[in-house]
């Protein structure tokens, strides 16, 4: 990876992104391209990958490679490519409903494979793109959709906890209110091996306006990683959902097939047909 | 089909043998090994397996036709049904037609379906013989009963026997080659058959290097030819060998095969790692292409080259997994939403899987868009001897950005249509591929001039492309045609054939390439033509009503679609032609 001397705004594409005033996704963005820059990595040796919604506009506003593909299906994609270009860097960006709901499958088994690629969701508990439906992550009473109307009435999903089931190596909150942070959380996610999984509580300020008082709530984890599943899944289950931090770093080799050109030829393949 | 021999009765060139036994009986065994030593011998020949629904255990049969010319399907009529057992057999009937010209070898609990077809009933209980010495298997003893009866040398079938059973030890192999001499004596049995074979003797015609292999084999073998390094897929009857005999190959060659969660993810997978500039394929059946169908049309808009090699099998929903059909047809060409110009192909026989799935990946690299292979079950599990098919090579190349440029545009408009890609890696190139609609930068745009322009360099890529003489296969000339494609060709060729013999001459077109359409291509093909018969296996005449959408003929179409689980016989349309040609 060729060693760069950019700062963070030059990891912007410059394209206006589609957000509402005072959308956490702006955060995202900022810690993002903040993490990139830290790290020294080049633009052009970098691919964000996405689904789509609100936050899976994200390549698009970033000055790396990227690819914005169809709902739920960001983490094969990812995974296609970082097998066949372990040379790259490969971020996933998206949001809840992407991930959790119709990607869910995907989600559970890119933690299983372990592939090293870093997927960052940002959960606003809501459906933003199609206006305002709930989501994996909204609380069983949330009575403001005209979908649920009397709410949905079934458990909220807690990813970090599926994550840990699941086999990710590397396990994060963060919070939209505070780039730096995140931005230092998306660092050691990238580096980490594997896949590492960082959930950043982005506020929905359109339908989910009360969101807008997750930044008093939230707060640094008052421990350190651990490296203990059991320890750490303890810690996930009784959590309020609010401390922010790296919460979980596993020791999983990652998932790397050798795709190096080999000189059987392509005839030997042939003799097993002949008579 | 026969021929005059030296006394002038007829001559029949090919021998069809079925060997039925509940599961363990090693029927499938046995018919691998008698195709494999027949291909040594020189002979061509096919080999289909029918079973029960059970995974491991059940009824099964291996249907077998041996031939001294190339063969691709079966034809009406067995000369042998041969029985380790007759547990169940009678599931198989449909499929083994038989008639008093046939013989029936096993013991004596025959179906009485078997019996009333008036076949020559030969006594004989490989089971029974086989307790006669320690380690005897019912198959082998069975194996050269036929070797021997149809003239195979026994040195050929004890080679084949050899090689696969080495493995298991001395013992073992001293049991099984003691249990073909212990077959071969019994061959006073099928005198019948032994005189079919007389006429099955190859040496004669000096054949020319043959291989052994099925239609999914040789489409993974096609893929590999064409480039493919990289294949996800999720396992699925009857596309399952391709990935089998995939996994181990690209791994020799520096490739990868991941196994995926679903289909959802394996066409992600490819799109993912064509995007990072690797070829990649996957291999499906009908309901996984349905599962794909809004991926790849995500590799349609956003011009990212991927092959789905699609084994089609009875449908719809979960139909006939076992059993071949014609009728992805339809999703193949329309199952894209929007309007989503791809190509699908179809290959023509077994060999031509090889073919047909190195010529998809070549389309697909130049064209950078989604190729869909239509094969199906009937030659994609086929086991084939067949002449070793041409290497051909394609100059493949993806048209890639090779340094960066000011303004890059991925979707640059213009020209042939086909826009530089940059790969991830090249500095100051970067861009987003997307499925959103998008200006030539690929931004995302809902203007309606980026819509109409992208929407042109999409549509003119493909059809603006000079696809050969590949795009069909043309026989003959008349003013009847027959219109078919995939597999039905082999019954209609044989057809055909017959009738040429006949001296009444019937045009052949057998379109390899299903879209972007070819309608010039085809007016040309139908010149002078009046009536063209549409042949096909599906329920709904998918191809006849497609043939109609697009390419209007002046001829009068008329319709032979037929549904699985039986492959379409020679017979049947021998007799539709007819009928035809009495209607003039």
């Amino acid at each position: 990876m060729a060693n760069t001397e950019l700062k963070a705004k030059d990891y912007k594409s410059g394209i206006k992104p589609v957000w509402c005033a005072g959308c956490g996704d702006f955060g995202v963005l900022s810690a993002i391209t903040k993490a990139l820059a830290g790290l020294k990595i080049a633009p052009h040796d970098t691919a964000v990958i996405s689904g789509i919604g609100c936050s899976s506009r994200i390549p698009a506003y970033v000055n790396t490679y990227g690819f914005h593909g169809v709902h739920g299906r960001a983490l094969p994609i990812a995974t296609g490519l970082k097998i066949s270009r372990p040379d790259l860097t490969v971020l996933v960006t998206g949001g809840d409903g992407d991930g959790f709901s119709i990607g869910g499958n995907h989600f559970m088994q890119a933690c299983r494979r372990n592939v090293d690629i870093t997927y960052i969701v940002m959960d606003n508990q809501v459906y933003g793109m199609t206006k305002g439906q709930a989501s994996p992550t909204t609380d069983a009473d949330w009575d403001r959709s005209k979908l649920t109307p009397h709410g949905t009435n079934i458990n909220p999903f807690y990813p970090l906890v599926v994550a840990l089931a699941s086999g990710a190596n590397f396990i994060a909150r963060a919070s939209s209110s505070n780039p730096g942070g995140a931005a230092e959380v998306i660092s050691e996610g990238i580096n980490h091996p594997g896949f590492s999984f960082i959930q950043i509580l982005s506020p929905c300020v359109t339908f989910r306006p009360e969101q807008r008082e997750w930044k008093k709530f939230v707060r640094p984890a008052p421990i350190d990683a651990t490296t203990d599943p059991t320890t750490a899944a303890r810690r996930l289950m009784t959590d309020d959902n609010f401390y922010l931090g790296v919460l979980y770093k596993g020791d999983r080799a990652s998932f790397q097939p050798d795709f190096e050109e080999n000189p059987a030829s392509e005839e030997n393949l042939e003799e097993e047909f002949k008579l | 089909m026969n021929t005059p021999s030296e006394n002038g009765t007829p001559k029949p060139s090919s021998l069809s043998i079925a060997l039925v036994g509940s599961g363990g009986s090693g029927v499938m065994t046995a018919g691998s090994l008698l195709l494999e030593a027949a291909g040594r011998a020189g002979l061509y020949g096919i080999m289909t397996r029918a079973s029960g629904p059970q995974i491991r255990g059940g009824e099964g049969a291996a249907l077998l036709r041996l031939s001294t010319r190339p063969v691709f399907c079966h034809s009406g009529h067995f000369d042998l049904l041969l029985a380790i057992d007759w547990l169940n057999a009678d599931r198989f009937a449909g499929e083994i037609p038989l008639d008093e010209k046939s013989y029936l070898a096993g013991d004596d609990k025959i179906p009485d379906y078997f019996v009333q077809t008036g076949a020559n009933i030969r006594d004989i209980s490989f089971k029974q013989l086989s307790t006669q010495a320690p380690g005897l298997r019912p198959n082998m003893i069975a194996l050269g009963l036929i070797g021997a009866a149809i003239g195979l040398p026994m040195e050929e079938l004890e080679a084949v026997s050899t090689k696969l059973i080495s493995k298991k030890g001395e013992d073992a192999v001293r049991a099984s080659l003691a249990g073909l001499l212990l077959g071969a004596s019994h061959t006073s049995l099928l005198d019948g058959i032994k005189q079919i074979g007389k006429n099955l003797d190859p040496r004669t015609e000096n054949p020319p290097d043959l291989w052994n292999i099925s239609g999914n084999e040789a489409a993974g073998l096609g893929a590999i030819r064409g480039g493919i390094r990289f294949v996800a897929a999720y396992p699925i009857t009857p596309a399952t060998e391709v990935l089998e005999w995939l996994a181990p190959s690209l791994e020799r060659i520096g490739g990868v095969l991941v196994q995926a969660e679903d289909e959802l993810a394996s066409v992600n997978q490819l799109i993912g790692a064509s995007f990072g500039g690797t070829p990649s394929l996957t291999a499906t059946s009908g309901p996984g292409l349905a599962l794909m169908t809004e991926s790849i049309g995500l590799a349609v808009a956003s011009e990212t080259p991927i092959v789905v090699v699609n084994v089609m099998r009875g449908g719809p929903s979960t139909g006939i997994p076992t059993k071949s059909e014609q009728s992805d047809l339809n999703i193949a060409i329309y199952g894209l939403h929007g309007d989503a110009p791809h190509l699908v192909v179809a290959p023509l026989s077994v060999g031509d899987c090889l073919f047909t799935t190195q010529w998809a990946v070549h389309l697909a690299e130049t064209l950078q868009t989604a190729a869909i292979v239509l094969s199906d079950q009937s030659m994609g599990q086929a086991r084939s001897v067949i002449p070793q098919p041409a290497n051909i090579s394609f100059p493949t190349k993806r048209f890639i950005q090779s340094e960066a440029v000011e303004n890059y545009q991925r979707y640059k408009t213009g020209g042939s249509g086909v826009s530089a890609m940059a790969l991830p890696g090249l500095a100051g190139c970067q861009y987003t591929a997307d499925g959103l609609e998008h200006n030539p930068r690929g931004t995302p745009s809902s203007r309606a001039e980026d819509h109409a322009q992208q929407l042109d360099k999409r549509h003119n890529k493909l059809v603006q492309h000079d696809y050969g003489e590949h795009w069909a296969q043309i026989e003959g000339e008349g003013e009847i045609a027959v219109i078919t494609w995939g597999s039905s060709l082999a019954p209609v060729q044989e057809a055909l054939h017959t009738l040429a013999k006949e001296g009444i001459n019937i045009r052949l077109i057998a379109p390899r390439l299903l879209l972007p359409v070819q309608p010039e291509r085809m007016a040309v093909a139908l010149a002078g033509v009046e009536t063209a018969l549409v042949v096909e296996q599906s329920h709904g005449a998918q191809f006849f009503h497609y043939l109609r959408a697009f390419y209007a003929p002046q001829c009068e179409l008329q319709s032979m679609a037929l549904p699985g689980a039986v492959p379409i016989r020679p017979d049947d349309i021998l007799k539709t032609i007819q009928k035809l040609r009495e209607q003039k």
